[in-house]
């Protein structure tokens, strides 16, 4: 029996372009593993078994013909927030349950093109809204490295899947740390490129000035990969940025000596919300290591970091509020039974089709945009925006990438937070900032911390980078993954 | 009661009371595609055939500006002398409505593109004002909801959606409901000439709400304003203010106050009447919309549009009267529509006479026009053969009363010029001998009257004229006919 | 910063959602305690800072006038929910 889910994807392209693999056979195989293993996860909502297969066999035709893209018939699963025409693209939300999409999405038409098959959607936190995929319509997902936590969200089903190797690699999108987080939980590497570096046509929109999708995957080098294919200019998004693809893997090998990295006094801090004593020793040991490679640690201050939170639960809202407005039940999606009059079509379809959490931050969003606290919340909020971002801009003067642990602490039981919308929120202190300023950053498992759940858990340590320089930080994960092996282990459960 | 009431409420006419009426006008830019979205703009297709994943506002789509749609609201900046902004903004303006498939319409709130600009207005009595302009700004239109009765439902048709409107905002500078109407076609006529909107009000191109308040003469700050929506023609524009002016003096008189509101002019029972159901619920939620970018414009492209412009209006208007020698009512006529004007000169390049041309465009045809309610377009005799028309006045060929016929049985397709003075036989008679006939005849038949003509006594001239025509049946040439006589009185 | 019950009503209704009696009061403690977690902005003097809407700044990007979207209506509203003669049906809108 090949174990084919051990393998990167990098090693897979090569197997497929050297004929040692079928394409046909490997998504089979992946098939077959979600078939078997994907009850005890509920990491996918829909899984395109008949058109992947269809794309696979294409795929070995163009493999026999010789010159296919690196990523030829590679099987990959799309988070089901990207829509994709003619297969079912719910957001993880009822309101979406019956949502055919009759067009693709840039990124799925991009991976497409690069020779991608796709295995199904991914299973995710509703409308991308939550920290532990426990919003989904469809169910929370798990994490494969304990069952009785959370993968963490909103692409929890992506880094689930990925994590028990029921799909090579997956796509994620990050609003407030949806790719880093759900990475840090179940041990595995996400990136979330510059805002502006991957399209956002045809990506069910959270908030749309945070919004972006990245890569997850096993390695650093992977991500590489699939950012080739991911990336690029879209006429369709007016906020792409026009600016050339570098070829992300070209630099993953170069030495880190003389690397500055930046560590920010206001993340490596205990007090409230702050980082886990035993997530702290992890993170220092990875940092240890950079530092025996070469690099330099600098202590640097980003002084608005702390607003973060408070900042992000202004903006996201405001923005979702109105971005959730076209779910009306007019043109597409859920429609209430017999509605009596339009105001009645609706609230229902709305109030019945969007769970808790969504309606929640519809509803603080559109506190925050009315008439008379537009100024204290909204206008406040980009402000204050401006100096998060500004504090990011300052530290890139004085060092090359910035390291955080991803996450406070390891991934938490199932049912800990969802009753408390704030305690959840916190959740994502380390990764928000990142979002708010717009630069890339990415997340890499550095080892186990038995912080939370009473068991050995995954620590994901954050890499920040400035503007478009996803290669830099490919590079200083993909050394990182050079010597040593915690992006390679599986969970036990998953390992055959 | 003491306001003058059921009156036009022309030119200082108001009584006690002076009106302010400020005038939004939407016009839709001529552009090919859609503000935002690749479908096309184009009139009266099949409901719902002519939307994009954009204009239904499907999941994950985004809008991308059109370039044109900003090339025209520049342009007119520019014709209207305003400041054009050097960065523009896009907001979100958040009302549900199912003929707005996104639950927000994307406009401009506090950058718009067009700043403060203005125009000149010339009243019926030849006085000018200038009524400023406040700022025009780029929006999407929205669908259509159709009443007809779907089983007790609302069809939604969203071709319109996503169309490009320029939103322009008048101060409130009018005085009068003609001032307002005079205001909104001397716009109609700008958006047409500078070819960023056809006009077509019929096909709601061009729609108009109205602002409008009552306060007493010589108060300086403003009564309360109610807002009138979608008037869709310049007698409309009256008519719905002057019946919102009568209810807002008749509400004060009464010891009430004017609430501000949204009202909806009925055309038909001709009153005005709250819309406050729509009103209610309106917090529109204005924020920059994170989908769009700043609009920049930069000075290099303000002078690249400003060199794009065609002669405007008032500049056409000056040059006739300077030029041509027409009167300034005949020019100001003639250059109100470019496509009057542009009619009057192919028909003014065949026939060589500026003042025929523009007596008969302002006289004949004009009225005709309004009998028929048509416009210069569909007018059914084109410049060609209008021009044939006053050729033939030109060249003795017919008189100007023979004329005024030949237009009617052009009009009504009977043929050409030509065509219809042959065939009717209407030819003037120039020939000397046979008029001379004539005038022999009438006077062998009056000789008392010709007697007293010979002493002196003018007024029997026009007698001896009139018997001729007459006698001719309308084709002698009466300058030569007076002629004759004259010659004959000698004798 | 609490939140009563009558403007959690007010602002379900803005934003349409129909949110149950026995809900609204949930909602009011979960978006007060969100909104005292937003309160702590206010610690910051943010005095003459130009607020920023987009992370990176550039300007819009135009797009020619040119169709490039033709009629899909059948396809496009085979996923709606109530159509006829083409146009969406819903609940009589009142004027």
């Amino acid at each position: 029996m090949s174990m084919y889910h051990t393998r990167s994807v990098t090693e897979l392209s090569a197997m497929l372009q050297a004929g040692e693999v079928s394409s046909v056979e490997l998504t089979r195989y992946f098939l077959d593993r979600i078939n078997n293993n994907d009850d005890k996860l509920n990491s996918f909502i829909t899984v395109s078994e008949e058109m992947a297969l269809s794309q696979a066999k294409a795929c070995d035709e163009k493999l026999k013909a010789g010159n296919a893209p690196a990523l030829t018939g590679v099987p990959v699963a799309h988070k089901d927030i990207f829509c994709t025409h003619g297969v079912k693209t719910s957001c993880g939300s009822k309101m979406l349950d019956n949502f055919i999409s009759p067009y693709d999405a840039t990124v799925v038409k991009n991976m497409r093109e690069a020779g991608v098959v796709m295995l199904g959607k991914t299973n995710m936190d509703e409308f991308a809204m939550g920290s532990s995929n426990e919003t989904s319509y469809y169910g929370p997902v798990k994490n494969p490295w304990n069952l009785d936590t959370v993968p963490g969200g909103s692409s929890g089903g992506s880094a689930a899947a990925v994590s028990a190797r029921l799909a090579p690699a997956a796509t994620g999108t990050d609003t407030g740390g949806s790719i880093r987080q759900p990475a840090a939980f179940c041990g595995i590497t996400g990136l979330k490129p510059t805002y502006g570096r991957v399209s956002r046509f045809g990506m069910v929109a959270f908030a749309s000035s945070l919004d972006q999708a990245g890569p997850m995957g096993q390695s650093a080098s992977d991500c590489a990969l699939l950012l080739n294919a991911m990336a690029g200019f879209d006429e369709k998004d007016s906020t792409c940025i026009e600016k050339d693809v570098p070829d992300y893997s070209a630099d993953l090998d170069k030495p880190l000596n003389g690397l500055r990295i930046g560590l920010p006094k206001e993340y490596f801090t205990h007090s409230d919300g702050g980082m886990n004593a035993e997530v702290e020793t992890v993170i220092k040991t990875a940092l240890e290591l950079y530092r025996s490679m070469g690099a330099e640690l600098v202590e640097i201050e980003l002084p608005n970091s702390s607003l973060s939170v408070p900042v992000y639960y202004v903006v996201a809202p405001a923005e979702c509020s109105a971005n959730l407005s076209r779910f009306d039940g007019v043109r597409y999606g859920y429609r209430c039974e017999n509605p009596k009059d339009l105001n009645d079509l609706y609230t229902r379809s709305r109030g019945e089709g969007f769970g808790a959490e969504v309606q929640r931050r519809i509803m603080v969003g559109t506190y925050a945009l009315s008439s008379g606290y537009y100024d204290a919340y909204y206008l406040k909020a980009q402000q204050l925006r401006h100096l998060i971002s500004d504090d990011f801009k300052k530290a890139y003067q004085q060092v090359d990438v910035i390291m955080a642990p991803a996450t406070p602490e390891t991934a938490f039981n199932l049912g800990a937070k969802s009753d408390d919308p704030v305690a959840m929120y916190l959740s994502d202190i380390y990764t928000i900032a990142v979002n708010l300023a717009g630069i890339p950053a990415m997340s890499i498992p550095v080892g186990f911390a038995n912080s939370n759940s009473g068991k050995s858990m995954p620590v994901g340590m954050q890499i920040m980078g400035n503007y478009f320089k996803e290669a830099k930080l490919l590079n200083v994960a993909h050394m990182y993954q050079q010597q040593t092996d915690w992006h390679t282990r599986l969970p036990e459960e998953f390992k055959a | 009661m003491t306001a003058v009431m059921n009156s036009e409420w022309g030119q200082n006419d108001n009584g006690q009371w002076e009106v302010v009426i400020g005038l939004e006008i939407h016009a839709q830019l001529a552009t090919r595609s859609k503000i935002f979205s690749g479908a096309s703009t184009a009139y009266g297709a099949e409901p719902n055939t002519q939307t994009s994943v954009v204009d239904i506002a499907l999941p994950g789509v985004l809008p991308v500006l059109n370039k044109e749609a900003v090339h025209m609201a520049v342009k007119f900046g520019m014709a209207i002398e305003a400041e054009v902004t050097d960065r523009s903004v896009f907001a979100r303006k958040n009302y549900f409505y199912p003929d707005l498939p996104k639950g927000y319409q994307i406009s401009q709130f506090d950058l718009p593109i067009v700043g403060k600009g203005h125009v000149t207005i010339e009243l019926e009595n030849g006085e000018t004002r200038i009524i400023g302009v406040t700022r025009a700004h780029l929006e999407e239109d929205a669908g259509k909801s159709l009443h007809e009765d779907y089983h007790g439902m609302t069809g939604i048709d969203l071709n319109r959606a996503g169309t490009p409107l320029l939103e322009i905002v008048s101060e409130p500078d009018m005085r009068s409901p003609k001032e307002a109407v005079a205001y909104m076609k001397k716009i109609h006529s700008l958006v047409q000439y500078i070819g960023i909107c056809d006009g077509n009000m019929q096909e709601g191109s061009f729609r108009c709400d109205a602002n409008v308040s009552v306060r007493p003469r010589g108060q300086q700050e403003f009564g309360t304003r109610t807002e009138l929506k979608n008037i869709n023609s310049f007698r409309f524009v009256e008519r719905a203010i002057n019946v919102e002016i009568e209810r807002q003096i008749e509400l004060i008189e009464d010891g009430g106050e004017v609430v501000q509101e949204t009202r909806l002019y009925d055309s038909v029972k001709n009153e005005t009447r709250s819309m406050r159901s729509k009103e209610e619920a309106n917090d529109y939620r204005y924020f920059p919309d994170p989908d769009l970018l700043p609009v920049v414009i930069t000075d290099e492209y303000r002078q690249q549009v400003r060199g794009e412009l065609p002669e405007l209006p008032d500049h056409k208007k000056q040059r006739y009267v300077d030029n041509l020698g027409l009167s300034a009512y005949d020019a100001g006529v003639i250059t109100s529509s470019l496509a009057l004007s542009i009619y009057f000169e192919q028909v003014l390049n065949e026939v060589g006479d500026a003042k025929l041309s523009a007596n008969w465009i302002t006289g004949e045809l004009s009225a005709k026009m309004n009998r028929e309610e048509v416009d210069i377009q569909n007018a059914a005799v084109g410049a060609k053969d209008f021009a044939l028309l006053l050729k033939r006045i030109k060249d003795n060929t017919i008189s100007g009363k023979i004329a005024k016929d030949v237009l009617e049985a052009m009009w009504n397709g009977e043929g050409s010029a030509d065509e219809i003075i042959e065939s009717k036989g209407l030819k003037q008679i120039t020939d000397t001998g046979a008029i001379e006939a004539f005038v022999d005849e009438v006077i062998a038949n009056n000789p008392a009257q010709f007697e007293e003509l010979k002493g002196g006594k003018e007024k029997m001239m026009g007698f001896f004229v009139g018997q001729v025509m007459k006698m001719s049946r309308g084709k002698a040439n009466p300058a030569q006919v007076n002629e004759l006589i004259r010659s004959k009185m000698k004798q | 910063m609490s939140l009563e019950v009558d403007e959690v009503k007010k602002i379900a209704k803005l934003a349409c959602l129909n949110v149950a009696e026995d809900d609204i009061q949930s909602y009011a403690s979960n978006l007060s305690n969100i909104l005292d977690l937003v309160e702590q902005m206010n610690a910051v003097d943010t005095a003459g800072v130009t607020p920023m809407s987009h992370p990176i700044e550039a300007v819009q990007r135009l797009r020619e006038d040119i169709v490039t979207d033709f009629n899909r209506r059948d396809e496009f509203q085979a996923i709606a929910p109530l159509t006829e003669d083409g146009l969406y049906l819903v609940p009589k809108v009142i004027e």
